[in-house]
């Protein structure tokens, strides 16, 4: 019996030490044990009291076992967490656990529930959120947690995903009945490392490594990027770390003393210092700052202002594909842009004529790599 | 939790922002690993992925990390790179007191676990390294006799990039040419002479392997080196293996660290870091042994 399995191992445990989790208090002491529940408390109970009370107490009892032996570390809190178990009580939490629990991780929706076979065994299911209401049956079906590595290489266009924590994981799947390590496994496979962040951050230990220190510690061809200018830190955050690009929370900011004021984002995990994608754009931003700023002069309809306005803003929000074909009322539909690059480009690619570089032998020096 | 008997494996690679085949290799050979069951944990982490090397250690339970590179040479990665991202930090090249080629493992403490870090020589100067160039060869003409008759070229980058990454071809050159089982072998190079691109000038056998040194498929092995031969005039298109080029048959194998025997030399370093991997080593000589033609 489950329930004589998880008393033999409360007996035991509290022999080692008292016992106090989620509302359950229990000490062994030369006149007995005494426990403690948030109803009542007894003292003084030779083992078979103790174990008549345990039988009454299933919930408690079952919570102590779960988590007594989930260990002591990153996946402990975090299975914790996703069953809100620092703050919910035992048994409103085992009501609602019976139902299911769903919790967001970026765009993992994480689903609890019991099993209802045996007492308080919990299974894992994991899917985008955004398909927290699509029939079960419509999803393809991962067994394991390692079959998400693959998929998540790519989003729902096929295209490489360099960030794993960028906003556009790949929908359609479902990865049901795991246990909490493989729950925890198939986490960080979707968001390698956040768990271990989170937890670190959650115990007052995260390890911020600041942009200057970043730069400093680069080598090779990445060695030029800690003279990119403080103005321009805040550029590449918005650029690249913000939460419509990244769901990580950045906590890095420009020095330990100096934080950057572009906002870090709202995610449960952090992000503790500039990754290699950030590191890597920052190399070319690097060399594109080291150019000086020139006046040129072009001549433009205020519609047509606009409408250079409003491709950057298309572009740089990812938007492009949702303009439909026929929409020429907004600046970056196809057919406007074509419109304008006929009208205001030359041959070289020139806008209004304008040469980049006059002083250079070389006019058509656009590159178009 | 922490178990003070427990090993973990974590395979390091350089991964890519533009590739995602580049770290196939490094999961692939993880995979094949963490299958034997020796070791409590086998991850991986990457230059250019995630998790990145900065964070991959915070990701293994294990107190004993045996960290193996997947890269072909010792040099700026294996160096200066891998060490200072694993913030390895009383890290000095001198622990493996190697020639350029006889790194073995230093045994350290990383600055932001507790753990015990054996930081393991690359893959590429492996002497088993010799086994999986010529598993490539076999696999790539599907004959597991392969050799009489054959010339067997191994290609790298030249010395431009890093001195000891022309060492480590010669090495196994010279290991496969002393094995005498390929009529000609050649070491060649794509920056340097003897060239890559005059392949064919270099031998006389008919059939001609050519295996790249490299760990993974990309840029280098799938676009510059067929177009270089003259396998293929766009990449794009394709090539056939083998193609006939000037009077001979190319056998063009691609990156030699896709073959699945590449875990092995893994493994075979983790062990001589000190890893207790039992009999793994033979297990997965076995397991990734080509399967018998079907056809
Ligand atoms: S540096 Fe920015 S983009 Fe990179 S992981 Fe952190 S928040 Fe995301």
């Amino acid at each position: 019996m489950d329930a004589d399995r998880q008393a033999d191992a409360f007996v035991d445990a509290v022999a080692d030490g008292p016992i106090a989790c989620d509302g359950l208090h229990s000490e062994a002491g030369p006149d007995g044990y005494s426990v403690e529940t948030p109803n009542d408390r007894s003292e003084g109970l030779d083992e078979a009291a103790l174990r008549e009370l345990l039988a009454d107490h299933e919930r408690l009892l079952d919570n102590w076992w779960t988590w007594h032996r989930a260990g002591d570390g990153s996946r402990r809190a975090f299975l914790r967490w996703v069953e809100s178990a620092d703050s919910r009580p035992v048994a409103e939490r085992y009501d609602t656990l019976a139902e299911g629990v769903t919790t967001e991780w970026g765009e993992l929706s994480i689903h609890v529930e019991l099993t209802g076979e045996d007492t308080g065994d919990r299974r894992y299911e994991l899917r985008h959120i955004d398909d927290i209401d699509v029939p079960t049956a419509d999803l393809a079906a991962f067994e394991e947690p390692l079959d998400l590595r693959r998929p998540m290489k790519f989003d729902d266009d096929g295209r490489y995903r360099p960030l794993k924590t960028a906003p556009n994981m790949p929908t359609g799947w479902r990865l049901g009945g795991l246990d909490g390590r493989d729950c925890v496994e198939a986490v960080e496979i979707a968001y390698p490392a956040t768990v271990a962040n989170w937890y670190r951050e959650k115990e007052g230990n995260l390890d911020i490594t600041h942009w200057r220190e970043t730069g400093e510690r680069q080598t090779g061809i990445y060695g030029i990027v800690e003279e990119l200018p403080r103005e321009a830190v805040e550029w590449v955050a918005e650029a690249a770390c913000v939460d419509s690009q990244c769901l990580k929370r950045r906590e890095w900011g420009y020095d330990e003393d100096d934080s950057l004021s572009t906002d870090g984002g709202e995610g449960p995990f952090p992000c503790r210092e500039p990754c290699s994608l950030v590191v890597a754009a920052a190399r070319r931003w690097t060399t594109l700052e080291r150019e000086d700023e020139r006046t040129y002069e072009f001549t433009l309809t205020p519609s047509e202002k606009e409408q250079v306005e409003d491709i950057i803003d298309t572009v740089a929000g990812g938007a492009t594909e949702d303009i439909r074909e026929a929409d020429v009322y907004q600046g970056a539909n196809r057919y406007r842009t074509r419109y304008l690059r006929a009208k205001r480009m030359d041959e070289e690619g020139n806008l209004c004529g304008v040469v980049t570089d006059p002083d250079s032998d070389d006019h058509d020096d656009h590159d178009d790599q | 939790m922490t178990d003070s008997n427990a090993q973990a494996l974590v395979v390091v690679a350089h991964g890519s922002h533009l590739n995602p085949d580049s770290s196939a290799p490094a999961n692939n050979h993880a995979d094949t690993i963490r299958e034997t069951g020796v070791f409590d944990e086998v991850r991986t982490g990457f230059w250019k992925e995630e998790p990145s090397l900065r964070e991959v250690l915070r990701t293994v339970e294990a107190d004993e990390v045996y960290v193996v590179p997947l890269f072909i040479s010792e040099g700026y990665f294996t160096e200066q790179v891998i060490p200072r991202e694993l913030r390895l930090e009383e890290w000095d090249v001198d622990q493996w007191d190697s020639d350029g080629l006889s790194a073995d493992s230093a045994t350290l403490a990383a600055g932001d676990v507790e753990k015990t870090v054996h930081y393991c020589g690359p893959v590429g100067t492996h002497e088993s390294m010799t086994d999986v160039l010529i598993r490539r060869a076999e696999s790539v003409t599907g004959d597991p006799d392969v050799g009489p008759e054959f010339g067997f070229a191994v290609v790298g980058h030249g010395t431009e990039r890093n001195e000891n990454s022309a060492k480590a071809i010669e090495y196994h050159a010279d290991r496969i040419r002393e094995r005498g089982r390929f009529d000609e072998v050649q070491a060649l190079y794509m920056d340097e002479e003897p060239e890559v691109d005059d392949v064919t000038d270099y031998f006389e056998s008919e059939d001609i392997v050519v295996v790249p040194l490299f760990v993974s498929d990309g840029f280098h092995t799938q676009e510059d080196i067929p177009e270089d031969m003259g396998l293929t005039d766009d990449y794009q298109l394709g090539y056939d293996v083998p193609a006939g080029v000037d009077g001979h048959r190319i056998w063009y194998a691609g990156a030699v660290g896709t073959e699945a025997l590449t875990a092995d030399v893994v493994l075979e370093r983790s062990a001589e870091g000190g890893a207790d991997v039992g009999d793994a080593v033979e297990r997965v000589r076995e397991r990734t042994a080509p399967k018998p033609a079907s056809d």
